[in-house]
């Protein structure tokens, strides 16, 4: 058990070594891959939001980034359900009104916090190499507790996920069938596979329970969300990058740049 | 289809001490231990090193091998080039007693300050009935070789050795997860592994997953799980809200 070795002070001390790590390979290549693909999907995110040709009436396209698009100055085709239940008085883009839920939803998802605190806070950047900070609380005090409401995102989540499969199905069955259906198609699917595998909804099918057996379908239900969850960090990046890509094609659409017959 | 291979090895007593340069032989199929063996042989004999079943499982070989936690015997010369010089050193987080062997005793506190396992006092031994789905997810958690490499890596008593007193590190947490999943286990855990061993500054960056040679997935079984644990007792009004009204009994 203990050991007894006399308590001399330098045996207090761990191994003086004077670098940051001795990590010989490229430890520094993840982080920054990571880096460039969270800030690419931030600048697009930035850009689709001020940008005005999100609906394509002809083919009943929506851009993601607008969906769903609830203020008046939405084009009457592209309203949710035909409602626009915020007023004249709201000028802003549409899509400001519900950035904030999948916004959310990414930014206090689990593997995006590790992404994150790994590439931008550099906490750590790699294993075993040394963080820059000198003091580190982690995820105990404001504002970094506030990352426990996920599940509350996860459900808004489930709401948004629904809508853009809404919105593929609309245009699936609008004629002429075109290709933007498809994409949009792939991409509802993309972000239910990331949405699914969240770790609260692993949590609230049947992580909190102790007996699965005696909830034999919160059980079952678990094990699929388990299998999607392996796949989360995947799911993570596939879904990021559809969400972005349908959303451009719709908007190339809108703008006439795509013009291909059926796009 | 033996080579030379260049190594340089941590010598020294408690923290102080220095990287030594070694030119030693390697043979085929050799791991690094094989090869700190081998100096203790030929050129360095009082070269201290902590080892016992050289089969990956007694948990006693940890080092670190080119700034990554590794067990000595389970890492294979043939995964390095020939004219690459190796560097040897030990766990960073834990004292030096003497060249690689650590005093690892913090883990020990640290196991020690976990509850045993508390069953309900009306059953008595003997008359546990499980069902396999109830214990399969702790079940994961008991591969552990206890090597406590896991917690040489994080960061949070790596880089900031004043978080240890606050933190159990993901060996010891992993530990209470796995007890409070346990379908027969009473005791009140989820309070005191945010309150009294630092679940909170665990950030889910996953180093103690990449390291565990038992491939335990240490935060994605038991520490996401257990902070979600945390979420329904201490930050969920909902939860707590329903809690109330209906009384639920523990499930
Ligand atoms: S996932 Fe948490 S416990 Fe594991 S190494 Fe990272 S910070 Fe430490
Ligand atoms: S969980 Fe894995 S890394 Fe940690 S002590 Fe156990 S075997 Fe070692
Ligand atoms: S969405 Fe990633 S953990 Fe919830
Ligand atoms: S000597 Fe036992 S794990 Fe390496």
């Amino acid at each position: 058990m203990t050991q007894t070795t006399p308590d001399a002070s330098a045996r207090r001390q761990r191994a003086q070594v004077k670098v940051r790590t001795l990590r010989a390979d490229r430890w520094w290549l993840a982080p920054l891959l990571t880096f460039l693909g969270l800030s690419s999907f931030l600048v697009y995110g930035v850009w689709a939001i001020l940008d005005g040709s999100y609906y394509v009436p002809s083919a009943e396209y929506i851009a993601p980034f607008a969906s769903p698009c609830l203020a008046t100055s939405c084009p009457e085709g592209a309203r949710f359900l035909g409602l626009a239940p915020f007023g004249d008085w709201y000028t802003l883009p549409p899509g400001l009104l519900i950035l904030g839920l999948p916004g959310g939803f990414r930014l206090t998802c689990y593997y995006y916090r590790k992404s994150y605190y790994r590439s931008f806070w550099l906490s750590p950047a790699a294993c075993a190499v040394q963080e820059p900070h000198g003091k580190y609380t982690g995820e105990t005090r404001f504002p970094l507790i506030i990352q426990n409401v996920h599940r509350y995102f996860f459900y808004l989540a489930l709401v948004i996920g629904a809508i853009l499969a809404y919105d593929a199905v609309l245009a699936l069955v609008h004629t002429p069938l075109g290709l933007g259906s498809w994409i949009l198609l792939l991409n509802a699917v993309l972000i239910f596979g990331y949405t699914l595998g969240c770790h609260s909804c692993r949590h609230i099918t049947a992580g909190r329970l102790n007996h699965f057996s005696r909830h034999p379908l919160r059980y079952r239900a678990w094990t699929f969300v388990s299998k999607l969850n392996a796949k989360h960090q995947p799911l993570a990046w596939a879904s990021m990058y559809s969400v972005m890509g349908a959303d451009l094609y719709v908007r190339l659409v809108a703008k006439g740049i795509i013009a291909f017959p059926y796009a | 289809m033996s080579y030379k291979a260049k190594f340089k090895v941590w010598r020294g007593e408690g923290g102080e001490g220095r990287l030594e340069d070694f030119t030693v032989e390697v043979n085929e199929g050799e791991v690094v231990l094989d090869i700190i063996h081998r100096l203790q042989a030929t050129q360095a004999p009082d070269l201290a090193v902590r080892w016992n079943c050289k089969a990956g499982k007694c948990g006693s070989c940890s080092m670190e091998i080119n700034g990554k936690p590794r067990l000595g015997c389970m890492t294979r010369m043939s995964t390095f080039e020939e004219d690459e010089t190796i560097t040897v050193t030990p766990m960073r987080t834990f004292p030096v007693i003497k060249d690689l062997v650590t005093d690892v005793s913090f883990n020990y506190e640290k196991a020690r300050q976990i509850p045993s396992f508390t069953p309900p006092a009306d059953v008595r031994p003997g008359e546990y009935r499980m069902q396999q789905v109830d214990v399969e997810r702790s079940q994961e958690f008991r591969k552990c070789i206890e090597c406590f490499m896991c917690n040489n890596v994080c960061h949070v008593i790596r880089d900031h050795e004043e978080n240890k007193p606050a933190f159990a590190g993901p060996r010891f947490l992993m530990r209470i997860a796995e007890l409070d999943m346990h379908p027969y286990d009473v005791a009140d855990r989820q309070e005191a592994a945010q309150e009294e061993h630092g679940l909170g500054y665990c950030n889910i960056t996953k180093c103690c997953t990449e390291v565990c040679p038992e491939h335990i997935k240490i935060t994605d079984n038991a520490l996401i799980p257990m902070k979600e644990r945390v979420v329904d007792r201490k930050y969920d009004p909902l939860v707590w809200l329903g809690n109330k009204i209906f009384r639920r009994p523990k499930s």
